[in-house]
């Protein structure tokens, strides 16, 4: 047989956590720049078609993308009060935060979705869609496709975790993860606060002016 | 009854399935060298068909569209199915590891995924072929890629999957190299090749989702309209430039650091020295890895960009030159006084340093914005990215190729034919590529079926020369193939290398090593005494 520093993949657990999490963060790294590409667009646009855009601005639902970062930060400090539940060794009541954290992500999804029923009603929509009559096309249809991307993206990464937070949730109050072993938790967690972070940023260029 | 313990990764399972659902590096490397292997040839093709078509001015065998196509089949299968994961994937995976006294990578399950996602995004891209294909060239410009009526969709699809395959591959790299290292073995004992992956696997890992999000913006474009980059809609068709090239000027890195890699390892070994100035190139993968994000502006002298914007981004193009240089003087320096044996790794490795040296010194030339704008879209430019992309990373994937092989498999080839293959190709590129410099000199465009017949001389050069290639590379493929079953016994180290990937057994057993390597020393350090030097 293989002596034993050779059969094991890993030296140690430590080893294998240091090694989650580096990939964890080289993975959030690549999402950022996924993310850039859209900011960059929207920069781009913005500058060059200053006066739809803060026109086209002044017609989104500001109340319910509030509302939506309000959903957002309090899911992030519920999944950081989780992970730190399960480092303490509770992990049933990390699971429930975890829980809590994924249903605010779909009530988060749903409020998206009655804006964007909002907005197709009125005729907000991209590109060659657009019939919104209140801001001139030119530009402004530039506006609502970067938004449909910005926001639908966006979207999807809260939809994967919705799913990733409750897979660690049930897993969590069925006591898998504890004090010994919670990277997973940890990971869920740092991908769920990437999507809050984005949000952040997305709020602000899209919601206000 | 428990098996008894296998010879060789190779010997551990021997069903189809059991290589399917591998998560061993060594297995997963084999996959990806029989794939990119594949795809080589199937772009190889598509090369032959156009130079035919261009053999005689007018329709010679295919028409406008047709050649439109095979040139885009020809560009997206040798950029994304072969150069860029061909070193780092089928090599990458199999050394890296082994270099560094790992058993695995640090995510092997991930490892096995990104298999699948190259297979997946390659099939998709395929099947866009088959559905008439693209025309757009391999860099999808547009505002022509969002209207042209071709299939031009699949194609971005299955490009966008094959970039996840790259993401992964890199993630992994990166985690492995900071955290399987052996003890004892320190970053600057680390060998060239893991330095070089290390560096390619960072640019991969940034450039590669701005490249995604930009192919589904476009994608998006074709389905809804969504009028990023259409200026009949508002948008801007120079923004795709922007981010596309922001991606792919880094890309060329991605296709030539390995190959780097390749070069310092088989120039150590074959001279029997230490690599001179080791520190210095190590920092010179780094200084390529991180200027490479500050010239893509020089793809785009002739859009009306700014004179300022030309002249900065010209400036940070010539930066890259000034590292690739410490490499050439590095290795040159290992050769020098060393005990060289010609061996056909040696000899792919003396084409890679020839093909990288003029191609990058008339890269410094097209750095120059009045030069540029002289051979911009010519022929010209296709000789100097076959130089430089091509000769690197072709001469620098059969030399590791030649060098690895034994390791792989544990057979020898017959080296006579294989230094007269490694020749026949040098000459064969050289053949094919000068004439295209001095066409575009001339003034013949790129991307056309069709031209005056003043330049036809020229371009049956250029087809002879592909021909001698083609040759070249059946030949490789014939005696490599009756090596696998009827080579010489190779032993474990049968070059006498010092490279850390030959203190396992060759082929490696499934769990790397039999008893756990030791790093007393440095990378490629010979026990030959320093010979005096005059550098």
């Amino acid at each position: 047989m293989p002596p034993e520093a050779v059969t094991e993949h890993w030296g140690s657990e430590d080893a294998r956590k240091q090694a989650a999490y580096l990939g964890m963060w080289v993975f959030i790294a690549t999402e950022v720049l996924l993310f850039a590409a859209l900011f960059t667009a929207y920069g781009v646009y913005r500058s060059v078609y200053p006066e739809a855009f803060r026109a086209a601005q002044l017609t989104m639902e500001v109340g319910l993308g509030t509302l939506n970062t309000f959903l957002l930060v309090t899911s992030s400090i519920l999944v950081a009060l989780g992970v730190h539940a399960v480092r303490g060794n509770r992990p049933g009541l990390g699971g429930a935060l975890l829980l809590s954290a994924a249903l605010l992500g779909v009530v988060f999804l749903a409020v998206k979705g009655v804006e964007y029923a909002h907005h197709v009603k009125e005729g907000g929509l991209p590109g060659d869609a657009y019939r919104f009559t209140e801001v001139p096309r030119v530009g402004a249809s530039l506006f609502f496709t970067l938004y449909y991307l910005l926001t639908g993206v966006h979207a999807l990464h809260v939809t994967v975790g919705v799913g990733v937070l409750t897979v660690l949730g049930v897993r969590s109050a069925a006591g898998t993860f504890s004090a010994a072993y919670a990277t997973p938790v940890e990971l869920g967690g740092m991908y769920w606060h990437l999507v809050d972070v984005v949000w952040l940023f997305v709020y602000p260029i899209l919601y206000l002016s | 009854m428990s098996p008894p313990a296998a010879e060789s990764y190779l010997s551990d399972g021997r069903t189809l399935w059991s290589w399917l659902t591998t998560h061993d590096h060594k297995r997963i490397g084999v996959m990806f060298l029989v794939l990119t292997l594949f795809f080589f040839f199937l772009g190889g093709l598509f090369a032959l068909a156009l130079r035919i078509e261009l053999l005689t001015p007018g329709r010679t065998v295919m028409g406008h569209l047709a050649y439109n196509r095979m040139f885009t089949l020809h560009g997206v299968t040798m950029v994304w199915l072969f150069m860029i994961p061909a070193i780092p994937s089928a090599f990458g995976n199999f050394l890296v590891p082994l270099m560094i006294g790992a058993r695995d990578v640090a995510f092997p399950r991930l490892n096995l995924a990104s298999v699948y996602l190259y297979v997946l995004g390659a099939s998709v891209a395929l099947w866009g072929m088959f559905e008439g294909g693209a025309d757009t060239g391999w860099t999808f410009y547009t505002p022509y890629s969002t209207t042209t009526g071709t299939a031009v969709l699949p194609v971005l699809v299955g490009v966008f999957i094959i970039g996840f395959s790259t993401i992964v591959t890199g993630l992994n790299f990166i985690a492995t190299v900071h955290t399987l290292r052996a003890p004892g073995l320190t970053w600057m004992k680390l060998p060239l090749f893991v330095w070089a992956i290390y560096g390619t696997s960072i640019i991969q890992v940034l450039a590669t989702p701005v490249l995604g999000m930009v192919l589904a913006l476009v994608a998006l474009e074709r389905v809804v309209g969504a009028g990023i980059f259409d200026p009949a809609r508002g948008g801007d068709p120079l923004l795709f430039q922007h981010l596309f090239w922001f991606y792919s000027h880094p890309a060329v890195y991605i296709m030539v650091l390995p190959s780097m890699g390749v070069i310092s390892e088989a120039v150590s070994a074959f001279s029997r020295k230490n690599a001179f100035s080791y520190r210095m190139i190590v920092y010179s993968t780094l200084g390529i890895a991180f200027v490479g994000f500050f010239t893509w502006g020089h793809h785009m002298f002739a859009s009306g960009q700014s004179t300022f914007g030309s002249g900065a981004f010209g400036a940070m193009s010539m930066l890259v030159a000034i590292f690739t240089a410490i490499k050439i003087f590095s290795w040159l320096g290992t050769l020098y006084r060393g005990s060289i044996a010609i061996e056909s790794p040696l000899l792919y490795t003396l084409g890679f340093m020839f093909f990288l040296f003029f191609g990058g010194m008339i890269g410094v030339a097209y750095a120059t914005t009045s030069l540029n704008l002289h051979w911009h879209d010519t022929y010209s430019v296709v000789a100097h990215f076959h130089f430089i992309m091509v000769g690197a990373t072709v001469m620098a994937f059969l030399a590791a190729l030649h060098y690895w092989f034994p390791k792989m498999f544990g057979r020898c080839f017959p080296a006579k034919l294989a230094n007269g293959a490694a020749v026949l190709i040098i000459f064969g590129f050289i053949a094919t590529f000068v004439p295209q410099f001095l066409l575009g000199n001339l003034g013949m465009p790129r991307r056309y079926a069709d031209y005056p017949p003043h330049f036809q001389s020229l371009h049956v050069a250029s087809t002879a020369g592909a021909s001698l290639l083609a040759f070249g590379f059946l030949a490789i493929a014939g005696y490599l193939a009756w090596s696998l079953r009827h080579g010489a016994l190779a032993g474990d180290n049968p070059w006498g290398s010092e490279g850390f990937e030959w203190r396992s057994a060759s082929p490696p057993p499934t769990h790397n090593f039999s008893t756990p390597p030791q790093y007393p020393t440095g990378p490629h350090e010979y026990s030959r005494e320093e010979v005096p030097h005059a550098a």
